[in-house]
């Protein structure tokens, strides 16, 4: 076949179909040769042109980086977003908690909707959408000595945006044992504080800073201190930081200095970073005689519970303590109230709702009266020795010991604690009140 | 008698009648050291006696609280054998646990 009875234009649209062909085959053969796609070339560039991220390399040692999270509540949310945002290649998960909508103000990766589903299902469903390229690993488990070796391994670096002095003693051991660096936050109220612990297997761990747990009355939770939703966000926000500065090594073995740095939310808002202690010879888990080993902590000899201690509430006899039933019965029973009744919840959490009739002193105020009757009656006038008193709080902890006082320092012998305290009343007897 | 700055933070200064900073002059003859700034904010500083035990425990700071002189940690700077000079800012925390 000769081209001459082929028309013109026919051979003119096969040259350039020829040439379009060529120019597509380049354009995959040198694409192959990329790093990463062009997609992803166009969603990191942003970072990617700030120097110190090194460009195109620092974008795949993240693209390497395996990083675990520890919570995906008021650090984990608005930490986790910026991790995958920025193209850490794997990033692990750890909660079994559910979303309450109690926590929606600061756990900003759930939303209405999900009140009830799992923290951590919930932020890989918002992860996924943020960034298809990471891979993202859920683990719907409570981290115990046990499972925490399993879980850990595999990963570069943990972030601990846990709740608990125990749990914090637990991962910075296993990280230790694992040679893994933890980047370690908390807050409450509107303060918040970080660190990096175990740097490269030569920075200090939590035990070096905290040799001795704090006595566990010390110990102030988010739903009894209450939190700033931005200020823990922003400490949050901070991990993230710090994350990436460590799997950039910017942080190398020359430069890093031990620290902890600590927000305030109020009055002006201040960030210091305080010089720490390096690592201490004496630490039993990274120090010279290493106590704290993979075998005694898997074997379960490493007493966390015991270690951290908990509270003791129930110093109230069960003779001593009504439900909530009993509690509604004794007072809608006659016209005129006979009881007393003391709610000793903070007085900021009494404004917010209580129920009518009451007299609100926190535990607090009630102990330093020292048992002097006087001082008690300045504040509730027709109390006397005889009177009957009924205590509520807001779980059924705090009135238990406000029990105790009475009956105890006061004489006041028929005093009753009410089970499950305020909000088991509005759970079970009157749901139309608000609970906070 | 040194001028020192003394800061209560994590939450510490509800013992100290929500006062974050305070102005504090310690006399003393010779050296002054944190042990004696300690001492000094146990006796006079803190106002309910039951709340020394939220600050001191066997005759030291209590554990979970850590103690920073001009923003170090006091491990680094000689503990209680510290001698204070004025302006020295000695700021105790408490360790946050939420998260
Ligand atoms: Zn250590």
């Amino acid at each position: 076949m000769t081209t001459d009875n082929i028309p013109n234009e026919v051979l003119l649209e096969l040259e350039a179909l020829r040439r379009e062909n060529e120019a597509l085959k380049q354009k995959l053969s040198s694409q192959t040769e990329l790093p990463m796609s062009l997609e992803e070339f166009r969603r990191y560039g942003r970072q990617m042109i700030v120097e110190d991220t090194r460009g195109v390399e620092g974008q795949i040692k993240l693209r390497n980086a395996k990083v675990l999270v520890i919570g995906a509540g008021g650090l984990g949310c608005p930490c986790l977003p910026y991790l995958v945002g920025a193209g850490v290649g794997q990033v692990g998960v750890v909660d079994n908690d559910v979303i309450d909508t109690s926590n929606l103000h600061r756990q900003v990766l759930h939303d209405s909707t999900k009140v009830g589903m799992l923290k951590c299902e919930s932020a890989k469903d918002v992860l996924r959408k943020l960034n298809p390229h990471v891979q993202i690993k859920t683990y719907p488990v409570r981290l115990n000595y046990s499972n925490a070796f399993s879980i850990f391994q595999g990963y570069d670096i943990v972030l601990d945006c846990t709740d608990t002095p125990l749990t914090r003693y637990l991962v910075s051991d296993v990280a230790v044992c694992l040679g893994m660096t933890v980047v370690s936050a908390s807050g409450l109220g509107s303060e918040g504080q970080l660190s990096i612990l175990n740097f490269a297997s030569v920075g200090p761990c939590y035990r070096c800073f905290y040799p001795v747990p704090p006595p566990p009355n010390a110990v102030s939770s988010c739903q009894e201190g209450g939190v700033i939703g931005p200020c823990i966000g922003l400490v949050g926000v901070m991990m993230a930081v710090e994350t990436l500065k460590i799997i950039l090594d910017i942080y190398t073995l020359d430069n890093f200095k031990p620290f902890l740095i600590q927000y305030s939310g109020l009055p002006n808002q201040t960030l210091r970073s305080f010089k720490m202690r390096g690592r201490q010879p004496s630490c039993k888990a990274c120090g010279e005689e290493k106590l704290i080993t993979r075998d005694t902590i898997e074997a379960g000899e490493v007493n966390y519970e015991a270690f951290c201690g908990a509270r003791n509430y129930n110093v109230c006899s069960p003779e001593e303590r009504i439900n909530v039933q009993e509690f509604e019965d004794s007072i809608s029973s006659n016209e005129k109230l006979s009881q007393i009744l003391l709610d000793v919840r903070p007085h900021h959490h009494y404004k917010i709702s209580h129920l009518p009739n009451t007299f609100n002193l926190t535990v607090k105020e009630l102990r330093d009266m020292e048992g002097d009757m006087s001082l008690l009656q300045n504040e509730i006038p027709e109390i006397h020795n005889g009177s009957e008193v009924l205590v509520m709080c807001r779980y059924g902890n705090d009135s238990q010991l406000a029990t105790r006082i009475l009956k105890d320092k006061f004489n006041i012998m028929k005093v009753k604690d009410i089970r499950g305290g305020f909000f088991k009343y509005i759970d079970d007897i009157n749901p139309s009140l608000p609970k906070y | 008698m040194v001028n020192v700055k003394v800061e209560f933070l994590g939450g510490l200064d509800v013992i100290f009648g929500k006062q974050r900073t305070h102005k504090v002059s310690v006399s003393g003859n010779g050296d002054v050291t944190v042990g004696n700034l300690i001492d000094y904010i146990v006796d006079n500083m803190i106002k309910n006696p039951r709340d020394k035990e939220v600050f001191i425990e066997n005759d030291t700071i209590r554990p979970g609280i850590l103690t920073l002189i001009n923003d170090t940690d006091w491990e680094l700077e000689g503990e209680k054998e510290y001698v204070l000079e004025d302006g020295d800012i000695v700021s105790f925390t408490s360790t946050l646990h939420g998260g």
